[in-house]
């Protein structure tokens, strides 16, 4: 059976639980989103862009000196780093901007927490001459000075949040707060794998490019498939990117890396699947960092990509049924695993992707012989450098 | 029938109209939302709804976060809640719907919360996240305990769901009068009366709207072509504006009369 059902399940997990005034709208696009994905004009359409402005395919690279560090593995790298903007969420703001102008929608709005998929939405806007508002928190506004100063060179308007903890999650709120109010002209360009059906299917479609391209790839280049996929874990949309496509090879392990911030015990942490329970956040059920009381608790990560209280349902499909198995890395960790990469293989990976980077570590010590393994390198750490700039003197 | 279904049932034998007023639970205490609750009712008020603070309100406005803000700092919960109206209860028979985010609610346990909330006096529950092809198991275990459950009806509702929407509501529909969150506006928008006149050909339950609503020309305009009228937000500001004063509860009740005057 293919997930979700028609009603946006993954087992328990997705649904579509949002205020009435979007439920129409979001039958209207899940109608559309599935006759564009059959659509042969869509298709091609989608493909020439990803190809000829996006770049695609990206490379996957052995990373021969990394792998001879670790001695039990062998790495490659999917290069979604060398992505225009910089990181995977192009694949995925390519897909929904053109389901939106399809849609006849004049204006595009979109969270962004660490300003990559803000920054690949103004992108897509400025690319189709659609308006665009992007909700960051105030908070991350600071923290990625830089891409906020991109979105506005792009033409787009970036609405600071300063309602609760000023991240990604208030973003969100605001985001939808707006989506509810203009309906009827705006498109919601949701960056993650999650929010309300048809949203985590679409994402993870638009992003599982990332894992078709992997598998080719690799099959070409070992002759077989690989035994582990390793992946960074915020929300979660290049983890589904990569893991989908490999869903029915059970030998292939898949790994999420979620954020264990300043450690599991600190409770400042991001870890929703290692730690969370089940709940209800922003148009899905999914994991949850919450209290006892069903209140929504601050996540805390040193990659603004991860700080997120949730994660997509499809993820927390995987971890219940034990398709993908979830672990986490500390912030201190992240960063020499920032500066391993960059220092052995000449690559400076975003502080996100810099903790599936981390966990090699890790995973070298537990492998009983030489693996091969697959980590997508989600993003490029230009964005990192000034708020990292502490941490390594 | 409960206190709510027998309300409308009273207010139709008068040909009058439901005032129905929201406050935020907590704020600035459980005290005083007791004390609101009770002097509400001498204000002319039919109907209370007693709002459940949640963390992530993202269909509310920036009134109603404050307000929701505030109580939880106070360290508010779903349980106190109830407690409460168990205290109130032995004070006031009037209406008492919770509305809450759909979170607060699956935490505590669906069946267990309307088990609880029935007990404490409580007469229905409003869930703006949850609509009803999600609700089933709610509505059915609602059901069994004679318990409302509110569903929201919305301009951009479809024909196809009005069905679905009425017959899984009980107690009465809170159509939203505006595409847009909770807070006071100065204009409305009355296309919602023919909303509202192609609702009522679907069904004989009692149609109430709120969202935006803060005058008193705009509840009369409003009752004209419902069943009630909901105000909020401006009441909660009208809380936090007394916020620390001595004569709050006094202050903010003739605020409410001066609303519910007009029906």
């Amino acid at each position: 059976m293919s997930l979700p059902d028609n009603k946006g399940r993954f087992g328990q997990f997705g649904g579509r639980f949002v205020p009435e005034t979007l439920m129409s709208l979001l039958s209207d696009l899940e109608k559309a989103y599935f006759s564009f994905k059959k659509d042969k004009k869509f298709k091609e359409e989608l493909r020439f862009y990803l190809r000829e402005f996006a770049g695609r395919p990206t490379n996957l690279y052995l990373a021969e000196r990394l792998s001879d560090h670790l001695k039990t593995l062998k790495v490659y790298l999917k290069r979604e780093d060398l992505l225009h903007t910089g990181a995977h969420k192009i694949n995925n703001t390519l897909g929904q901007i053109l389901v939106a102008k399809r849609m006849g929608k004049t204006r595009v709005i979109a969270e962004t927490g660490a300003g990559q998929h803000g920054v690949a939405t103004a992108t897509v806007c400025a690319l189709f001459g659609l308006k665009c508002d992007v909700y960051m928190g105030a908070e991350d506004m600071k923290r990625q000075a830089l891409n906020v100063a991109r979105m506005k060179l792009l033409g787009t308007r970036v609405i600071p949040v300063t309602s609760g903890s000023q991240t990604l999650k208030d973003a969100m709120n605001e985001a939808i707060r707006d989506w509810v109010t203009n309906v009827a002209d705006t498109f919601y360009l949701i960056g993650s794998v999650a929010g309300p059906h048809p949203y985590p299917v679409m994402v993870r479609d638009f992003q599982s490019v990332i894992g078709q391209e992997a598998r080719q790839q690799f099959l070409k280049k070992e002759k077989s498939l690989p035994d582990y996929l390793l992946a960074c874990v915020g929300g979660g949309s290049n983890a589904m990117g990569l893991f989908y496509p490999f869903f029915h090879d059970e030998k292939v392990k898949m790994i999420g890396v979620e954020a264990a911030g300043h450690g599991l015990s600190s409770g400042e942490h991001s870890a929703t699947l290692t730690q969370g329970t089940v709940g209800v956040l922003h148009g899905s059920k999914s994991r949850l960092l919450q209290t006892s009381d069903g209140q929504i608790k601050i996540a805390h990560s040193i990659a603004a990509g991860l700080d997120y209280p949730g994660v997509g349902p499809e993820h927390a499909y995987y971890k219940e049924t034990g398709r993908a198995q979830y672990v986490s890395v500390t912030d201190k960790e992240a960063v020499e695993g920032l500066k391993l990469l960059s220092r052995i293989e000449g690559i400076i990976p975003a502080m996100e992707s810099s903790h599936a980077v981390a966990y090699l570590e890790k995973l070298a010590r537990h492998v009983k012989s030489k693996s091969t393994v697959i980590v997508c390198l989600s993003g490029r750490g230009d964005k990192d450098v000034d708020a990292i700039k502490q941490v390594i003197a | 029938m409960n206190r709510i279904d027998q309300k409308f049932q009273e207010l139709r034998k008068k040909n009058k109209k439901a005032f129905i007023a929201f406050i935020t639970a907590g704020d600035p205490s459980l005290e005083v939302t007791k004390k609101l609750v009770v002097s509400f009712e001498q204000s002319g008020v039919d109907i209370i709804e007693l709002g459940v603070p949640f963390s992530d309100p993202l269909a509310d406005g920036a009134t109603i976060q404050s307000a929701s803000y505030r109580a939880l700092q106070k360290g508010v919960t779903l349980g106190k809640i109830l407690k409460l109206v168990e205290e109130i209860r032995k004070e006031t028979q009037i209406p008492i719907a919770l509305m809450s985010y759909y979170n607060p609610v699956f935490s505590y346990g669906e069946k267990r919360f309307v088990e609880d909330a029935k007990r404490c006096g409580v007469d229905g529950v409003i869930i703006p996240d949850l609509p009803p092809e999600e609700a089933k198991e709610l509505i059915g275990i609602a059901k069994q305990n004679d318990f409302s459950t509110v569903f929201f009806l919305s301009s951009t509702t479809r024909k196809d769901r009005i069905k679905n929407i009425v017959n899984a509501s009980s107690g009465f529909i809170y159509f939203v009068s505006v595409a847009g969150v909770t807070g006071a506006r100065n204009k409305l928008s009355f296309s919602i009366r023919k909303s509202i006149m192609d609702a009522k050909t679907y069904t004989k339950k009692p149609i109430c709207v709120g969202f935006g609503i803060s005058t008193s020309e705009q509840v009369k305009k409003v009752a004209s072509f419902s069943d009630g009228v909901i105000v909020g937000s401006a009441i909660v500001g009208e809380v936090a504006k007394n916020s620390g004063q001595k004569d709050l509860v006094q202050n903010v009740s003739q605020y409410v009369s001066r609303l519910t005057r007009v029906l």
